[in-house]
């Protein structure tokens, strides 16, 4: 077979099936400048830092330009470098410079570009003006006048998420994003999963700051404070915090939690072990009483998907497992253990990958007299921030290990952080084979990997069970429509759905990554979830006494939610 | 604007147009065309019925000028400003039809929705320099006195329950 070359910068390269020569001069270890170029989004084309010259000396954008054998290219010449440089200027004309007081100081393309470029001036007044912030969202704060026109955001939230929330309005000078009309994100179909946050290369989108909240908490000597960490987490703030890698760090998490005056410490995971046993029984349950080929179970631990089903699908939500997220069953159960026992004030804060988490703190459902069960949600972000600002030296600690008396978790509560993991957590509980040999092919059964959608076939309570995992709420919009369908290839029992693409590894709270580190998260969760000697939920010995405990009668109350409500929360 | 919305003829127009993204401009021309603006209550329902986002539609109302989001006047009197028009003193015109009916550039539309006064680029009718139109029927050769008894003849006319086309 012939094999077609290109040259780039007078060097033979491949062409091995890239869709553009952007990602041909990448895999050619050159980092080609873009604002507006995603692998996993439409080409925009917006942004031009990706030209190169051609042989003729003609400009072509990388990004929307496909390989041709026989092409010769140039990505750095004196003619680029003045026109990127000049890109950037103008970029920086009507952009608000206050670097050193916005939130992604230090984590900004357009930041890193203009370092990059040698920018040592802008010679153009600046045209950015007044405040035009919109903070309505409990999840994420917009700031136009750090937006770029990029038209990242716009395409995450219509392309992957399906949300379309925002889009760009008016036109020329006057073009902005927004939502219809101008309205504020609250009052949009934002379903708070951040994703745009995660994509925008400047400040113009950033996850909503609670740091602030949180020490005041951690100050107060008369308040007590408690904290879970979610599975996601630990394997996303190794690189930031001077580890060579994103090895799992959650015994580095602890201790500098504890050196930051937190006064208990646990694991979400071992929530999502509750969360594991009340799915699986309501999903057995269903399984007995409901007729084949009815709607399948949803489950209900992602909150943006929530938030979704409930803007875009409200005939669904009595499809949605009454289960409670991981994150409030185990709030729940903590905050009532602590009340048990002292009567101080007591403030309970979830680390967590996800922006959406901060809504579902919020949420009415979720509130005891008023007070919600998780007073603050953090995101890995803030986490990051916190340990930062504290002065701890992260990867100097020695690990240290959860509190009692929640201390015990297995492996299945840790793999819910990736896509696929629910699913193969409630397998664990509910296939009759307990066997290791049995355990290990499960996993082998198509419900590991980052794919959007995957599906896989067991048998469970004396009959075929199909289930669904997807991931990105494009491919749960696209899944819904071919369930509807009623074609026999769409019959499933039970569906799981994350919002973010890949799962809570990817969620918006986790520094932003590419695929590839993203990935190597999710593999971070399934070797966690080798060294757990305990590998199904319902082999937890903590399980036997918070069911004969705290949870005595109090099941429902505590652990379970309805979501389908005439009055969906204030 | 009245309580409930009537969708009847909305639907009429996707349904002549397709329902499908590609026909937004076409639909949004057909709406502004029976209700001389376009309305917000149709976002939601061109949006499930054409299967794309509010904000999406949205966008495309607000890039092109010609679309209206605010309602608009009875008579619509578009003073041409292209290049012929205005040397020909298209300006005193446009004042003087502004300042008897007390609006101005930002408020293009009298409360009572009688009349919209706006500027066009050129009506591509060049020799008939300046030139208006109201509701698209075209006055050569207009000066701001000509332009007044204009405006005079059409209050009457709506005062009187008069016809829509001049």
């Amino acid at each position: 077979m012939n094999r077609a070359y290109m040259t780039i910068d007078n060097i033979p390269v491949e062409i091995a099936g890239e869709k553009n020569i952007l990602e041909l001069i990448r895999k050619a270890g050159i980092e080609l400048p873009t604002f507006c170029y995603h692998s996993e989004l439409s080409i925009y084309g917006a942004c031009r830092m990706c030209m190169v010259e051609t042989g003729r000396g003609a400009l072509e954008a990388a990004c929307s330009t496909p390989p041709k054998a026989g092409m010769h290219i140039k990505t750095n010449t004196e003619k680029l470098r003045k026109y990127r440089k000049m890109i950037l200027e103008l970029l920086l004309a009507n952009h608000c410079r206050d670097c050193t007081t916005c939130g992604n100081n230090g984590s900004c393309r357009l930041q890193d570009l203009a370092k990059r470029f040698n920018i040592q001036g802008v010679r153009f007044p600046n045209t950015a003006e007044g405040n035009d912030i919109d903070d309505s969202s409990l999840c994420i704060t917009r700031d136009q006048n750090k937006c770029i026109l990029c038209g990242d955001c716009v395409r995450m939230c219509n392309e992957i998420q399906d949300v379309g929330a925002i889009d760009f309005a008016h036109r020329g000078a006057n073009m902005k994003v927004s939502a219809v009309f101008g309205k504020s994100l609250a009052d949009s179909p934002c379903v708070g999963c951040g994703q745009c946050a995660a994509v925008c290369p400047t400040g113009a989108i950033v996850v909503k700051d609670d740091t602030g909240k949180v020490w005041k908490a951690l100050d107060d000597r008369a308040v007590k404070v408690t904290c879970q960490i979610a599975p996601a987490v630990r394997v996303a703030v190794g690189r930031d915090l001077g580890l060579h890698r994103n090895e799992n760090a959650i015994g580095l998490i602890i201790a500098a939690l504890r050196r930051l005056g937190f006064d208990e410490i646990y694991d979400t995971a071992t929530g999502a072990d509750l969360t594991v046993l009340e799915e699986s029984a309501e999903f057995l349950k269903r399984l007995e009483t409901a007729r084949a080929g009815g709607t399948p179970l949803f489950t209900s631990c992602c909150p943006a998907w929530v938030q979704f089903a409930e803007k875009k699908y409200p005939e669904l939500l009595p499809s949605l497992s009454t289960a409670r997220s991981p994150m409030q069953m185990f709030a729940s159960v903590i905050k009532e253990e602590t009340s048990r026992i002292s009567s101080r004030a007591h403030v309970h804060v979830a680390i967590m990958p996800c922006t959406a988490k901060k809504f579902e703190a919020a949420r009415a459902e979720f509130r005891q007299d008023g007070t919600p069960m998780v007073d603050y949600v953090l995101t890995t972000q803030e986490l990051i921030r916190m340990i930062r600002e504290s002065g701890v030296l992260f990867s100097e600690l020695t690990p240290e290990a959860v509190d009692m008396p929640f201390g015990a978790s297995t492996g299945a509560g840790v793999i819910f952080g990736v896509t696929g993991g629910v699913t193969e957590a409630v397998l664990r509980r509910i296939s009759n084979e307990k066997s290791a040999g049995a355990l290990m092919a499960l996993s082998f059964q198509g419900v590991r990997g980052m794919e959007g959608v995957k599906t896989t076939a067991i048998t469970a309570a004396g009959r075929e069970v199909r289930i669904a995992m997807v991931s990105g709420l494009k491919n749960a919009a696209d899944l819904i429509e071919n369930i509807r369908s009623g074609r026999e290839e769409y019959r499933f029992d039970f569906v799981e759905v994350m919002a973010c693409p890949g799962g809570c590894v990817s969620g918006a709270g986790q520094p932003p990554a590419g695929s590839a580190v993203k990935e190597d998260r999710g593999r971070g969760l399934y070797a966690a979830d080798k060294m757990c000697s305990i590998k199904r939920s319902e082999e937890n010995p903590l399980m036997m006494n918070l069911y004969n405990g705290v949870l005595k009668g109090r099941v429902h109350e505590l652990l379970h939610v309805n979501y389908n409500k005439e009055k969906i929360h204030a | 604007m009245s309580a409930r919305f009537e969708y009847e003829c909305v639907d009429k127009i996707v349904d002549e147009l397709g329902a499908k993204p590609s026909s937004i401009i076409a639909i949004l021309q057909g709406v502004q065309e029976e209700y001389r603006y376009l309305p917000p209550e149709i976002f939601p329902h061109l949006a499930r019925r054409l299967n794309v986002s509010e904000a999406r539609i949205y966008s495309v109302a607000t890039f092109y000028e010609n679309f209206s989001l605010d309602p608009k006047g009875e008579y619509i009197i578009k003073i041409c400003d292209g290049t012929a028009c205005h040397v020909r003193k298209s300006i005193p015109i446009l004042n003087r039809l502004r300042e008897i009916l007390g609006l101005s550039e930002d408020k293009v539309t009298t409360g009572d929705l009688g009349f919209t006064v706006e500027t066009v680029s050129c009506l591509g009718a060049c020799g008939l320099a300046p030139v208006l139109t109201v509701n698209d029927k075209v006055f050569p050769a207009m000066t701001p006195e000509k332009a007044e008894k204009l405006l005079a003849e059409l209050q009457s006319k709506r005062n009187t329950g008069g016809a829509q086309n001049a």
